[in-house]
């Protein structure tokens, strides 16, 4: 019954799409006025309504009802929990009803609480996302049915890959798709201002909080990714310029582009086509992932299953919506009225600069995953690796760090260069500090890390700098998020050039009761011993480091083997071990045993890693998103709202 | 300036960091792009020594050979037409083995062996490495002599 429950709200739920997207047409072309009041309950009701199916998703996983075909395929009754939930979004159909349950609930909450748009823009923003939502909806109706059951239920399910098995399957997919689908609302915004000609500072400051909500969880879902990454996979890596990581790097760089220039023209009225370009490019990269990912162009452990016709169908959809939004967006430029002006040396100028790099890097990142599948569709096999990122956004990203410190330090419309000189001293003396340390005594550092590492310690000090000579308690909320956001990526950018400039590695084949080096660290392999775990066996081998100056710890890293279901091979991971120190950390990976050739003493392959300051990369990425959290708490109407009723409040106890 | 001069300015400056970019992007893609190759293609000379590419093909039966070190590892890489020996130094992945597929990164050394610095190797059916889809398909297992 659950099953058909869920795939009726989903129905009912595509219907009230269908009303918003009508009424909300009809009433811009001059129909009822009523119908504009149709129009934010159904787009309540429709979030509402979905959300609810995808809970009925998670209940049919939790109970392991093996007659719904997408819990026999992608779960097993054995399965923890914790995993029996998060294995609901670990698939295609249920990744695309997540999908569409933030999409829907994103629309609901525009809806409730968006009291700063005109009447008919906020019709037309949520007759906009009503259209976003009904295509997908078809898609999951019509190609991609979670509920759809099997005729015969299979005694137990077939599992879901061990790969994901793994607590940041909780967090990291719901995480990111918030942050990819909270950006449709600002492309939503920018159709509907589109539709009623209404783009200025009001139309801007209302897309705002939403822009920023969103960017925060794109945020902390490639932070999680990569430390998922990094200590899932084994291989000692937290990027990988993987096609995967890349269309989620691309959404995240047109959302720091358009949080920038929403900025511009919410404070000066100024850029509001690019902004509302930015708006449509944004949620636009976030389908073009979608469809790369979901389409089988690229397999991965993200791609699920390949099905040819589930990619035309969602290419369809993406060229229906990024050629309509692109269209509508040619046909009333021109007749957006040109912005304020700005000197070239001004905040508007440095976010003018720091948006062109931006959208730069994201065409670039864009071209080499993509490349591949076009060269492919020519016959050629071509791979696009690391060296091409690096060598092509490392340069532009350190760019990028030094106009962000000086953006914050120039004033609007005008500037000049005398007034900017003043304020750098302090961050150029610790960038030269740092430079001629690395220098003289750093060893042998390649250019990119040694000038990251340097950029990184101008960039952490000019951050601070808009904080000088302030009365602390006063700072709004907004200075002090964007202050911990820069000063993040000082930090992230430092972790980054510091790990690949000094990271040591040592690969050996060890017997028990050998002492490994690497780096301070000395490596004691006491031995292994076999354990188990609730859905697998496990070779647990036990590792003591001891520090120079005595303390030890002890490292327990596995090699997991899950047994074959349905018939199917096993399949084994590695469990990679970790130290965090303040310096960073020991990371420690058990490999295949190696049996001597005269047969006698058994060694084991180990991998050991000290890398140094690895932490701050995901400390860097963590602080972004708190400075984006405290901008956007500074700018959302709640907290506005909450300050003027308890003033009014405290007026009314004093009142004689 | 002139608000008209500015915008000049704004778009050439735009225009150069475009074509700029366009330029940094075409020169790094073919640097730095490396062609996916079949040992027929490496033994006829197409690949160069030390340049970047990646090496698919199956590991031939009875070709694993595991170096003094435990670390380093030796093996044969056929396509059936014609076999690469290839080095790598590493974990190798656990479906890595004997008449199975697999895929490496890395370069030709000077002496004809292809030494990799990363291994993939076909998971099971459902979950492959992305790059598992470039494997010829119509490879066979044993070279023809």
């Amino acid at each position: 019954m659950i099953a058909e429950l869920g795939l009726a709200l989903l129905w009912m739920a595509a219907a009230l799409a269908c009303l918003s997207l009508v009424a909300g047409a009809l009433f811009l072309r001059g129909g009822p006025k009523d119908l504009a009041s149709l129009v934010r309950p159904a787009s309540v009701a429709q979030g509402v309504l979905t959300a609810a199916a995808f809970g009925l998703l998670i209940a049919l996983f939790v109970r392991s009802d093996m007659s719904v075909e997408l819990v026999a395929r992608n779960s097993h009754s054995l399965k923890p929990m914790l995993f029996k939930v998060a294995g609901a979004w670990g698939n295609h159909e249920g990744s695309m009803l997540l999908w569409l349950t933030i999409l829907g609930l994103s629309g609901a909450l525009v809806a409730l609480f968006e009291r700063r748009l005109r009447e008919d823009t906020l019709v037309a923003t949520l007759a906009a996302q009503a259209a976003l939502s009904l295509g997908f909806f078809a898609f999951l109706l019509f190609s991609s049915n979670p509920f759809n059951r099997l005729p015969i239920a299979p005694p137990d399910g077939q599992g879901l890959n061990p790969l994901l098995q793994d607590p940041g399957l909780a967090f990291h997919p719901p995480t990111l798709y918030i942050g990819y689908v909270g950006l449709s609302v600002a492309f939503s915004f920018a159709v509907g201002a589109l539709v009623t000609r209404e783009i200025g500072p009001a139309f801007a400051r209302a897309m705002r909080p939403w822009v920023l909500g969103s960017w925060i969880f794109l945020t902390l879902g490639i932070t999680a990714g990569s430390y998922w990454a990094y200590y899932e996979l084994g291989w000692g890596g937290w990027w990988f310029w993987d096609p995967v990581e890349n269309v989620s790097l691309v959404p995240w760089l047109a959302g720091a582009a358009l949080l920038h220039s929403v900025a511009v023209t919410a404070t000066r009225n100024a850029l509001r086509a690019w902004t509302v370009m930015l708006a449509v490019i944004g949620f636009s990269m976030s389908m073009v992932g979608t469809f790369i990912v979901r389409s089988g162009l690229l397999t991965s452990v993200h791609s699920f299953a390949v099905d040819p016709e589930r990619g035309t169908f969602l290419l369809v959809l993406m060229a229906i919506y990024i050629g309509g939004a692109l269209a509508l967006f040619a046909l009333r430029a021109g007749t957006v009225a040109e912005g304020k002006k700005f000197a070239l040396l001004s905040r508007e100028g440095s976010l003018v600069i720091n948006n062109l790099l931006l959208t730069t890097i994201l065409a670039l990142v864009l071209l080499g995953t993509l490349y591949p599948i076009v060269a492919e569709a020519m016959g050629e096999k071509i791979s696009v690796g690391p060296p091409y990122y690096n060598k092509v956004a490392g340069p532009l990203a350190l760019i990028l760090c030094l106009v962000m410190v000086a953006g914050p330090l120039l004033a609007w419309r005008r500037d000049d260069g005398k007034r900017l000189w003043s304020r750098l001293p302090p961050a150029v003396l610790a960038g030269a500090l740092v430079l001629f340390g690395l220098v003289l005594f750093g060893g042998s550092v390649r250019i990119l890390p040694l000038l990251g590492m340097t950029v990184a310690a101008v960039v952490a000090v000019a951050s601070l700098a808009p904080l000088w000579g302030r009365n602390l308690r006063r700072t709004p909320l907004p200075t002090w998020g964007m202050v911990i956001a820069h000063f993040g990526v000082a930090v992230a950018l430092a972790g980054m050039a510091a790990e690949s400039a000094f990271i040591k590695e040592r690969l050996v084949a060890a017997a028990p009761g050998e002492t490994v080096k690497v780096d301070d660290f000395a490596v004691t392999f006491v031995g292994v011993r076999p354990i188990a775990g609730p859905n697998y066996t496990a070779i647990e081998g036990r590792l003591v480091a001891t520090t120079g100056s005595g303390a030890s710890f002890t490292l327990r890293p596995e090699a997991r083997t899950f047994p074959g279901l349905m018939g199917g091979p096993p399949t084994e991971t590695n469990e990679a071990a970790l130290l965090t120190r303040p310096g960073g950390q020991l990371y420690a990976v058990l490999g295949q045993p190696v049996t001597s050739p005269d047969g006698t003493a058994e060694r084991y392959q180990l991998r050991l890693w000290w890398k140094p300051l690895v932490w701050w990369i995901w400390l860097g990425g963590a602080l972004i998103a708190i400075g984006a959290a405290l901008s956007m708490l500074g700018r959302a109407q709640l907290l506005a709202m909450w300050r003027t009723h308890r003033s009014k409040k405290a007026q009314e106890r004093f009142a004689p | 300036m002139k608000p008209k001069h500015q915008r000049l300015v704004l778009a050439l400056l735009a225009l150069a960091g475009i074509a700029g970019a366009g330029i940094l992007g075409a020169s790094a893609l073919r640097d730095e792009a490396a062609y996916f190759r079949t040992p027929a293609e490496v033994t006829a000379g197409k690949a160069e020594t030390g340049e970047a590419m990646r090496l698919g093909g199956m590991v031939a039966a009875g070709s694993i050979a595991r170096q003094a070190d435990g670390v380093t590892i030796r093996f044969v890489a056929t396509d059936g037409k014609a076999s690469v020996p290839v080095e790598f130094t590493g974990i190798v992945p656990d479906l890595f083995a004997e008449n199975s597929g697999m895929v490496a990164d890395g370069r030709m050394r000077a002496d004809g062996v292809f030494v990799a610095d990363r291994i993939l190797a076909k998971h099971d059916e459902r979950y492959m490495p992305p790059q598992m889809g470039e494997m010829p398909k119509n490879m066979k297992l044993v070279p023809e002599e």
